[in-house]
């Protein structure tokens, strides 16, 4: 189906299944322990062996010799694999670094043997017996002494390094009032629950790989180049994922060195990435260092407004693309963005969730609480009086839907904003300064094709199998939700099947855009479905209904299940998109508020209150969305707070890499927390008439809780995160 | 891990004299550090001794009006005792102040004592660190130091004691009661059980080859206001960046000692000295020999704010 003109009334508008807050699907199996995690697969195939990886000692520089004979001949092992005895490989073109090290070493913990035993303990042991002489190499590891040479690199995904609209130069020089501030993201790591593991298992040239992976057909087609094979030889299985958050976007070292080891020890075998391994060996969001400038009229119009990233990465990987909601958020007719890469040889850099936006919106919405005080503004009024209906920089491209202010003022009523103090560091409640802080949230909408196939058995039960992934987020609720909608069906005759490699191609689950794209490819087979089912009925007339389990035309009314006969019906169908987000600028938008407490004497900070108010276009299901969004925001304030991988510039390597050491919020950190949506349809992004909203909700809430902290302290932290010791010396004088 | 043999003990006595018989022998009890360490190779232990079967869970009144708690006393046991939180209200706000409720569970009173540190270079076996491979250097020393000691350090190791509860024994005085290898036992005061890093940051403490602590005392309670209070970036679950524990009499006399600062728990008997003339100068006397590094240098106007709050609650 392609989707070319904004959608008109469809089944979906019934919302009889659809926008109801359902209960997750797979729920019960969760938690109960019952769903089957990748390395959990007992029961797939039988005769499982045990892989440990090794990872490289040094960051940068050469294997000088390696020597396997301790580990070989230690009790258990089967087979030690290194990329030498390996056979020959290529590497996906989703990998910057090779997944599989040696003799030449790009990164700390690159992954350069794998030992193969019985048990895992055993392969364990024996990995700590594998002997490797380094030759180490000088490496690029500090971004800020990096910086200056950093050049200019076209990202594959977020638009071009550069852009400009009038004479931003001039008119910021112009400009009666003026900021010039550089911030400071850290490398962040996605420090999701379940680690990335694989079990694989040759039969013959056939390679099945139980996985835990976002993207399968990204996953299928790398494993396949990477091995030098056919992708049809290649089946990746992935029904359930603890937890991704673009982590798991891409071919890993897990799932590639249990297909060599498999091979190597002729038997299934399993591998997961040990903590550290995670942060160091896979991908992380970059640092980033920003400047912002912003020029404004007296009162309160954006003149002028630059924004200028640097972040690093390996060579050949991407910018993070940390500009791109500048381009789109605020008016102003002067503008510029621009983002430079420099060389680090630190693990590849790559998309954690939002990438761009999170880290971009953490920067900018500090500057736009800076600006308003500097304008004497409220900030949620500044933001108002910039608002634009259009891209600023191609103003004959309108916003598809843009509820930016309704937001921000149905966030402050409920919040209680008018309550603020706009003087920082007044508000004392016992030991501890108060303060508010509100944050824009901005993230863009993306399309991608996706493809489902939808049966219709004898007993009334429809099939839904699409390779899209659930990494927690609800996607077997909301697809289920879907094909019940489309087919007139109640939820318990809808079975959801997801992974698997040998389903149709998806969209996959990244970049917010599984919801609404994966739901609309099921809407696509489905409609197919309903053509065949009328077709077979002799059901012409435009008036065919699939109402409670049945298909109704005129006076004629016929179970499903009968319609489908013995044989039953299948459809399959995908969603592909026109030209509409050219024609249109298509993102979602909303706004946080936070309250902060922090200690007048220590500096510690607290949260106490988290709002926000969302724009995203029809909610599939209240109730997951919610728990995205929340999620969302817990892990912005993470990301404020505490989270940051520390890079040891000396060595090269994120020196905390365990979740001791990388501090995630725990419970004790996350206060009440509300969600609102706005009852809001986007006929343009969608026949669903969603967007995405699991990303929206990191998007600007770290800037929230610093300019809540700001107004609690009077404190300006530029550099996350936003630790005690960054406030300390700077406390108002105790009373 | 590397492969270990496995006995359990059948009296202490046993215990520390096949401790001190079989070469790279460990005692183990709950297990909440050793099996980590042993994970990774920072501990590889050719041989565990383990104590848990042995009866060292009570906690008992002693003769002098104190109490002695058995080491094997669970962190959540002591922490909940009627007595601990009547008169030692400091150990109990200390203990409930570490780990978790799944860890406390487990984690012993003498295990807690002796746990190691958490300095990420001392985790990576990659890494030099003089406390696990004597001699190969400290990478924490001009690398990331921001949790590290600022007092008590030597240019060998910076790494900083971890517990919570070994804070408040050391400002109650508490005695450690052990048994040696060949039968004898011994009382070492806290304060003596520990050693600075020096040019052996290996050598973590007094105690003898197969010496099994096998009590804490108690002196009788002090009374005063107990107050525990730990600093540190996440609202739980996390090491102390600054923690003061404290005990405060009406007369503005009392005990400080702190977590977070030194390679043991810091108590400094001049400091209390100052506490009727504040926080500024307890904390000068505390930290008098401060070698801070760049990263961690807020630890000093910390632990004097933080103390200077305890001093303002014990007096409301």
């Amino acid at each position: 189906m392609k989707f070319d003109a904004p959608a008109t009334f469809n089944p979906i508008d019934r919302l009889k299944v659809v926008g109801r807050p359902t209960d997750r699907i797979d729920g019960p199996l969760k938690a109960t322990g019952t769903a089957p995690y990748a390395y959990e697969r007992h029961d797939v195939v039988p005769n499982q062996a045990y892989g440990y990886v090794v990872g490289s000692a040094i960051a940068k520089g050469r294997i000088a010799s390696i020597d396997l004979k301790d580990a070989a001949a230690a009790p258990g092992v089967l087979a030690v694999v290194t990329a030498q005895n390996a056979g020959k490989l290529d590497k996906g073109e989703f990998n910057v670094a090779r997944l599989f090290g040696g003799p030449d070493i790009q990164h700390y913990h690159q992954a350069i043997a794998l030992v193969v035993a019985e048990t895992f303990e055993q392969a364990r042991a024996a990995a700590q017996l594998v002997r490797v002489d380094y030759v180490p190499a000088k490496g690029a590891f500090d971004l800020a002494a990096a910086k200056d040479a950093a050049i200019k690199l076209e990202p594959s995904f977020g638009g071009p390094a550069d852009t400009a609209a009038g004479d931003f130069a001039g008119a910021f020089a112009k400009a009666p009032v003026r900021l010039d501030a550089t911030y400071s993201t850290p490398d962040q790591s996605h420090a999701m629950m379940e680690p990335h593991a694989s079990i694989a298992a040759w039969d013959g040239d056939r390679l099945t790989v139980w996985t835990s992976n976002q993207m399968i057909d990204w996953g299928t087609t790398d494993m396949a180049k990477t091995l030098r094979i056919g992708k049809e030889k290649v089946r990746l299985v992935s029904p359930y994922i603890g937890g991704g958050f673009g982590g798991k976007l891409f071919l890993r070292a897990d799932a590639l060195l249990a297909a060599l080891g498999a091979r190597a020890a002729k038997r299934p075998v399993k591998v997961a990435l040990p903590r550290p391994l995670m942060i160091n060996n896979t991908t992380h969001r970059p640092a980033t260092i920003q400047r912002i400038r912003i020029g404004a009229t007296k009162d309160g119009k954006i003149a002028a407004i630059g924004h200028e990233s640097w972040s690093g990465n390996l060579p050949g990987g991407d910018p993070e693309t940390a500009v791109g909601q500048t381009r789109l958020l605020y008016a102003g007719k002067n503008r510029m963005t621009a983002m430079r890469t420099a060389h680090l040889d630190l693990a590849e850099g790559n998309a954690m969730r939002a990438p761009g936006e999170a880290p971009g919106m953490m920067a900018l919405e500090i500057a736009i609480d800076e600006m308003a005080e500097k304008l004497n503004l409220d900030p949620i009024e500044f933001r108002i009086r910039n608002d634009t209906q259009v891209d600023p920089e191609h103003p004959q491209r309108p916003f598809s839907q843009r509820q930016l202010i309704e937001c921000l003022r149905i966030g402050s009523d409920r919040f209680g904003w008018s309550k603020r103090n706009p003087a920082p560091g007044k508000t004392r409640d016992g030991r501890w300064l108060v303060g508010l802080g509100v944050a824009a949230a901005f993230r863009n909408n993306l399309l991608a094709p996706s493809g489902a196939r939808v049966r219709l058995d004898d007993r009334g039960i429809v099939t839904v199998e699409t390779d899209m992934t659930d990494i927690g987020t609800g996607s077997y609720t909301i697809i289920a939700q879907t094909a019940a909608e489309m087919m007139g069906v109640s939820l318990d005759k809808v079975v959801v099947r997801l992974g698997d490699s040998a389903f149709p191609v998806s969209c996959g689950s990244g970049g917010q855009f599984g919801a609404n794209n994966s739901t609309s490819g099921v809407y696509a087979a489905c409609v197919k479905l309903r053509e065949a089912v009328a077709r077979k009925l002799g059901f012409n007339s435009p008036d065919v209904a699939f109402v409670d389990g049945e298909v109704r035309s005129g006076n004629r009314s016929v179970a499903l299940a009968e319609a489908a006969g013995e044989r039953g019906l299948a459809a399959e169908d995908a969603i592909e998109y026109g030209e509409l987000d050219k024609t249109y600028q298509q993102s979602t938008f909303g706004a946080h508020f936070v309250e902060v407490a922090v200690d007048a004497a220590t500096a510690e900070i607290r949260l106490r209150r988290m709002l926000a108010v969302c724009a995203a276009g029809r909610i599939l299901n209240p109730k997951s969305a919610r728990s995205q969004v929340i999620g969302a925001m817990t892990m912005g304030a993470g990301a404020a707070l505490m989270e940051e991988l520390v890079v040891d510039k000396r060595r090269g390597f994120f020196v905390n890499h365990d979740l001791a050491g990388y501090e995630v919020p725990v419970h004790a950190d996350i206060p009440h927390q509300d969600v609102i949506f706005l009852d809001e349809t986007d006929p343009i992004s969608s026949p669903m008439k969603a967007k995405g909203v699991g990303e929206l909700g990191i998007c600007g809430v770290g800037a929230a809780v610093a300019n809540a902290i700001y107004n609690a302290t009077g404190v300006r932290v530029r550099d996350y995160p936003i630790t005690l010791d960054k406030l300390l010396d700077r406390l108002p004088e105790m009373a | 891990m590397k492969s270990f043999t496995y006995e359990r003990a059948a009296s202490p006595a046993e215990a520390a004299a096949a401790a001190a018989r079989i070469a790279g022998a460990k005692f183990i009890a709950g297990g909440t550090n050793l099996l980590d360490l042993m994970k990774l190779e920072i501990e590889t232990p050719a041989h565990l001794i383990d104590v848990n079967g042995l009866a060292l869970d009570k906690i008992e009144a002693t003769a002098d009006g104190g109490l002695r708690i058995g080491a094997l006393v669970r962190n959540t046991d002591l922490a909940a005792d009627q007595r601990v939180r009547r008169d030692y209200g400091l150990l109990a706000r200390a203990l409930l102040a570490g780990a978790s409720g799944q860890l406390r569970n487990k984690a012993t009173t003498a295990g807690n004592l002796l746990q190691r540190t958490r300095c990420p270079y001392f985790y990576d076996t990659n890494q030099p660190c003089n406390k696990r491979k004597p001699g190969s250097g400290c990478a924490a020393l001009g690398g990331f130091s921001r949790a590290h000691a600022v007092v008590g350090v030597s240019d060998a190791c910076i790494a900083v004691y971890p517990s919570d509860m070994a804070v408040a024994l050391m400002a109650l005085d508490a005695t450690v009661e052990t048994v040696c290898a060949d039968g004898t036992t011994r009382r070492i005061p806290i304060a003596q059980l520990y050693r600075l890093p020096g040019e052996t940051p290996h050598v973590e403490n007094v105690l003898e080859s197969g010496e099994l602590i096998s009590a804490v005392s108690l002196p009788k309670p002090v009374g005063g206001a107990h107050i525990y209070r730990k600093v540190r970036d996440r609202a739980s679950y996390a090491f102390a960046l600054v923690s003061v524990g404290a005990i405060v009499q009406r007369d503005g006399t009392g005990r400080v000692a702190l977590g977070g600062v030194a390679p043991k728990p810091w108590r400094v008997a001049a400091a209390e000295a100052e506490l009727p003339r504040g926080a500024k100068a307890v904390t000068a006397a505390l930290l008098a020999d401060a070698k801070p590094t760049r990263e961690n240098a807020f630890k000093l106007p910390l632990v004097e704010r933080t103390l200077g709050a305890v001093l303002r609650d014990a007096r409301a």
